[in-house]
């Protein structure tokens, strides 16, 4: 066990490596630097040598590479081209504002999800399966911004329930982003719902159907033992893996979701730092999610071997 | 990850059995509605400039903001511009990017998964991993990073959708000719002593298609999702040409004394995207592949 869990976890360092390196070429890639935008007009000639020199980016990518992902290993992931402020306490407020909608959002999302998904199941190819997979499909591929905006227009104009934009700022106190987070969170919660409850509905049929339950049906067992003792456990399993993949999503999902409803978190402000050129922000961000990604999967990984013996071997690879 | 297809098909599509699984879609309600809406959507894409009623760009100061009545059916926008003009036009280059950009993506992360499938090795080891590293940066992310590089506009957004989307694509058949390779006729091609070439043309085309068919549905209604994304963050298409995320974004603004210039974009960009589930939900049903397993975009 051990073995595997080392084994894992280098995987999951190797995978971020990779990533901080293709970040970093990217942004390499990208027209401009920190001086252009620092300087903005004046940046040319003499001046613009200068900066360079002395923010260092005169030297080869290599070496700056390197400068770069161990700074972020301690912590420090440089300072904003736009303000000149240290980047982990600008990325540390927005981050602590995503997570909040994050966390209300899997708070919300992942009951529901279980046991839509477990009713869908049970229920298969009756019409509240039918109503609900379908919804599912449509909540899952209809643009976020499509049901945000559906969503503004109904709740917070045409009845007026609840704000359709946030108003606090990104160093607001975690009480002043209520009530304005709850369409956010609506918006994050159907999708991610749709998601989790199709995978545990398609896991929850097949074990239905599995030679084993089939034997406890005969043997004269309740249904409803059946159901909680017996096939339960094994088809909830597949969920912790599928959560894992949606909070990755879920990463991603919010930079639309935040925009529209211009809640001031990592998603917002990695969008701003686009539009500003703030280079070092946007690797900061990229970064961030992407190790948030590896090691939720990673946790998921560790966490479904510790329920599930026959994925403790080298060879198995994660579903 | 995947059960790969559940019925296997032992020699390479014929027109008899493509005839056969599009009837099979039809049969079904879901494939019969989402057929219709796709190839409607595809149609009013292609020919609706013809019989568009008015300019898409023709503004009008004395029609700002109007609702619908008998002139402007579905009312005007913030610049007096027509919207049922503006929403019949609006899918155009939504649909022209990503159905050029679906087949691209299918086509080259099927052949390399199948390849890495079928090869193994090292190789596969390694590119794996560089696949991961590219799944664990989401979607909007990688997108973002390539417009500000090279900037906006069809040319660019093909070749980048089309890279990105074929990534996951990668996996799928990847996993399901690993499924194929373990079986008999596979070995038995092997034994013969036929190039990996010819095992990959013969036996497997075939059999990792209808994965593939899927997964393509699938991708195109992904694709929708990130292209009107862009648009609506201002990352896509540039105004004044008409799109239905641009034109959502511009009716924000003005929701609260004007909401009907969104009501037509919305409808129209759920019906495409309804559309294209329902039929890749048929198709998947009529060649037997499992769906729910496809989560990441």
């Amino acid at each position: 066990m051990l073995r595997i869990f080392i084994h894992r976890l280098l995987l999951g360092i190797a995978t971020v490596a990779i990533v901080s390196g293709i970040i970093f070429a990217a942004v390499e890639a990208l027209p401009g630097d920190a001086c252009t935008a620092i300087l903005q007009r004046d940046a040319s000639g003499e001046r613009l040598a200068n900066c360079r020199r002395e923010l260092g980016i005169d030297r080869p990518a290599l070496t700056r590479y390197v400068e770069w992902a161990s700074g972020a290993v301690r912590g420090d992931l440089g300072i904003s081209a736009h303000n000149n402020k240290p980047i982990a306490s600008l990325v540390g407020d927005r981050l602590k504002n995503t997570l909040l909608l994050a966390g209300c959002s899997l708070a919300l999302g992942i009951p529901l999800a279980l046991f839509l998904g477990v009713l869908t199941g049970l229920r298969r190819d009756k019409l509240s399966d039918l109503a609900l997979s379908t919804i599912a499909i449509f909540a899952m591929t209809i643009p976020e911004f499509v049901t945000a905006t559906v969503l503004i227009f109904v709740f917070g104009i045409w009845l007026g329930w609840v704000p359709g934009i946030v108003t606090a700022s990104a160093s607001s106190s975690l009480s002043a982003f209520f009530p304005g987070i709850v369409l956010p969170v609506i918006v994050l919660t159907m999708v991610m719902t749709a998601h989790i409850m199709r995978t545990v509905r398609s896991s929850v049929i097949d074990v239905m159907s599995s030679d084993y339950v089939q034997m406890a049906t005969l043997k004269g067992v309740p249904y409803w033992q059946i159901v909680f003792r017996h096939a339960l456990p094994n088809a909830l399993l597949p969920a912790i893996n599928v959560i894992a993949l949606t909070v990755g999503w879920l990463l991603g999902g919010v930079v639309v979701v935040e925009k529209v409803f211009n809640y001031p978190g990592l998603g917002h402000y990695m969008i701003d730092s686009i539009s500003d050129r703030d280079l070092p922000v946007v690797q900061a961000i990229a970064l961030i999610v992407a190790t948030a990604y590896v090691g939720v999967n990673l946790a998921a990984d560790l966490l479904a071997m510790a329920f599930n013996p026959r994925l403790r071997t080298l060879k198995a690879r994660s579903p | 990850m995947s059960d790969g297809p559940a019925t296997l098909v032992a020699t390479t599509a014929r027109p008899s059995r493509i005839v056969s699984v599009i009837c099979e879609v039809l049969s079904r309600p879901s494939g019969f509605i989402g057929l219709f809406l796709v190839i409607a959507h595809v149609l009013l894409a292609l020919f609706s400039p013809i019989f568009a009623p008015f300019d898409f760009k023709a503004m009008n100061a004395n029609a700002i903001l109007s609702p619908p009545d008998a002139t402007h059916w579905l009312g005007t926008d913030q610049l007096g511009r027509d919207i049922l003009t503006r929403t019949i036009m609006g899918g155009r280059q939504a649909i022209l990017v990503t159905a050029i950009a679906t087949p691209l993506a299918v086509a080259w992360g099927g052949l390399l998964g199948i390849y890495l499938g079928l090869a193994g090795g090292r190789l596969d080891d390694i590119l794996m991993r560089v696949v991961d590293a590219f799944l664990a940066l989401p979607w909007i992310l990688k997108m973002l990073l390539m417009i500000v590089t090279f900037g906006t506009g069809v040319s660019v957004l093909i070749p980048t959708l089309a890279f990105f989307y074929g990534i996951p694509v990668i996996r799928i058949a990847r996993a399901a000719t690993q499924n194929i390779v373990a079986r008999d006729f596979v070995l038995a091609a092997r034994a013969r002593g036929h190039s990996r070439v010819s095992i990959m043309r013969k036996e497997l085309f075939g059999n990792v298609l209808d994965a593939l068919m899927v997964e393509g549905a699938m991708r195109w209604s992904w694709m929708l999702l990130a292209f009107t994304s862009l648009s609506f963050l201002g990352f896509g298409v540039s105004p004044p040409t008409p799109d239905w995320g641009l034109m959502i974004a511009d009716s924000r603004n003005f929701m609260a004394i004007a909401p009907w210039p969104a009501f037509a974009p919305v409808i129209a960009l759920s019906s495409l995207i309804i559309g294209i589930n329902l039929t890749a939900d048929a198709l998947a049903k009529a060649l037997g592949i499992d769906r729910a397993q496809a989560a990441v975009h």
